[in-house]
């Protein structure tokens, strides 16, 4: 006998994890399981698409399986079936579409396609039962970095998007100049801990006045000139006062941005989502500054900021009850905009 | 091979405006030099001289962007992770050499078995001065 609950199965593959999780309603995680290639991907230094693409392959059947199994249902008890459709890299986000749309098919379940960015949204919801929409939300990640209004679980409107590297894209970037490796966040952010946030200042980028854009592509140059003339001059380089100057700079443009955001939508709460929302520097001085303002900051979990497909699971649930289904023809769309919403038709036809 | 000395942004934005001028469709631009040299700065300024409105950001991320609101496409790729030959066949970045669009990329060097002979390379150095950035090109 079909479970009586609304049991949703996600699926996630948009980068370089694989997971499926089952959730009962919105916002219950009854599993969650996530196979990473952070290690193989650590010996090229990044994500390589291609290897990415053949290890979800490989991995994607068997993290259903260890979900379903975890959560003790099988397909006949799913009443839902949510995939990341973008955006990410298409060969990763095709092998997790290929695995929902077959067993959306087989077991003739509504199939629902979800913006990788609402589901980083989502992650709040998950681990704060009593949030609900609106409210502001800083999403930073190694592909992007946005400052969104959620005005309802299914729209947003963008405040600012970075205009060149994504945040995590610089941790990475200053990780490689500094000889640390991939992936950045986690080792700067534990080098800075041991270095002096003053003993070296990288210029802040704010743009123009009343901009919420980021730009992150200058410190990554400043960094990169400081390295290059302490070598010059045959001095040893600080790497960890270099990772904490650098750190300084992100997070302090990061944490200006998002308070003036929030004065300007008039929120009385802030949610950060996104693999460097598990950024120690970020959360503390992020908490303090909500603190000064009483404003309310929702920060997830670490295991929550990366990827995994609870937030997946979590945007498909009220995507679905807001919009109903996307059905078959259902595709990846690498690029899709950051406060897209899929939406397919009966007969295929494709809008956001 | 002529050699430009960029002073500036400004040099930089005349550099890329004047070259997209001369873009056609299937040219294949091939941008080369270190980690902040200004590779995704001055594809900004061919894209802009293409008439593209959308915002350029990093393709690091994802490998290719695609842009499509300008006089011709453009294909905007970083290859910096493609680790050797099978990697580079298999990610598909040469089925965007097909003549409809133009491709700008990232670390060409990389991958320079793949690219065509009549390829525009730019090759993008740091000056003496702050700011200041040395390219060398054919044009």
């Amino acid at each position: 006998m079909k479970d009586k609950r609304f049991l949703t199965l996600a699926i996630e593959s948009s980068c370089d994890e694989t997971a499926a999780a089952v959730l009962s309603g919105g916002r219950d995680v009854l599993s969650d399981v996530v196979s990473s290639q952070i290690d193989i991907h650590e010996k090229y230094g990044g994500v390589v698409p291609e290897i990415a693409s053949r290890h979800h392959l490989t991995a994607v059947n068997s993290v259903i399986d260890e979900a379903l199994a975890k959560a003790g249902v099988t397909l006949d008890d799913i009443s839902l079936v949510g995939v990341t459709c973008g955006p990410g890299l298409v060969g990763s986000l095709v092998i997790g579409i290929a695995a929902a749309k077959a067993i959306a098919m087989a077991k003739n379940i509504p199939l629902v396609g979800v913006n990788h960015m609402y589901g980083h949204v989502s992650s709040n919801f998950i681990q704060y039962k009593e949030l609900e929409p609106p409210f502001l939300s800083l999403i930073v990640s190694g592909g992007h970095t946005n400052l969104v209004y959620m005005e309802s679980y299914t729209s947003c409107r963008v405040l600012g998007s970075t205009r060149d590297d994504a945040a995590g894209e610089a941790y990475d970037k200053v990780a490689r100049v500094i000889g640390l490796g991939y992936p950045g966040g986690p080792k700067i952010d534990r080098l800075a801990k041991e270095g002096d946030p003053e003993a070296i200042h990288f210029k802040r980028v704010y743009l123009e006045k009343g901009s919420f854009d980021f730009s992150f592509s200058g410190i990554k140059t400043g960094v990169l000139n400081y390295v290059n003339s302490q070598k010059q001059a045959g001095r040893d380089i600080n790497a960890a006062d270099v990772a904490a100057g650098f750190q300084e700079a992100v997070v302090e443009v990061l944490v200006n941005k998002a308070m003036e955001a929030a004065e300007m939508t008039g929120s009385d709460s802030i949610v950060i989502a996104g693999g460097v929302a598990a950024n120690d520097r970020l959360r503390k001085e992020l908490s303090s500054a909500c603190d000064s303002k009483n404003i309310k900051l929702y920060l997830p979990e670490k295991r929550l900021c990366t990827d995994n497909a609870s937030m997946i699971g979590c945007a498909a649930y009220y995507k679905y009850q807001a919009l109903g289904d996307d059905g078959l023809y259902l595709d990846a769309y690498p690029s899709l905009p950051v406060d897209a919403q899929i939406k397919i038709s009966g007969d295929g036809e494709t809008s956001w | 091979m002529i050699e430009k000395v960029i002073k500036n942004e400004e040099d930089c934005r005349d550099f890329g405006l004047a070259l997209a001028e001369r873009l056609k469709p299937g040219d294949v631009v091939a941008l080369i030099g270190d980690l902040g040299v200004g590779k995704t700065t001055l594809t900004k300024y061919i894209a802009q001289g293409l008439g593209i409105s959308e915002m350029i950001t990093s393709p690091t991320f994802t490998v290719v962007c695609e842009y499509r609101s300008g006089r011709l496409p453009l294909y905007h790729m970083d290859v910096y992770r493609l680790e050797n030959a099978g990697d580079v066949f298999e990610s598909g970045i040469e089925e965007y050499m097909d003549g409809k669009g133009v491709c700008i990329i990232e670390w060409a060097d990389m991958v320079a078995e793949i690219l065509p002979d009549d390829t525009i390379c730019v090759f993008m150095e740091y000056g003496e001065n702050e700011g200041e950035r040395i390219y060398r090109c054919a044009f």
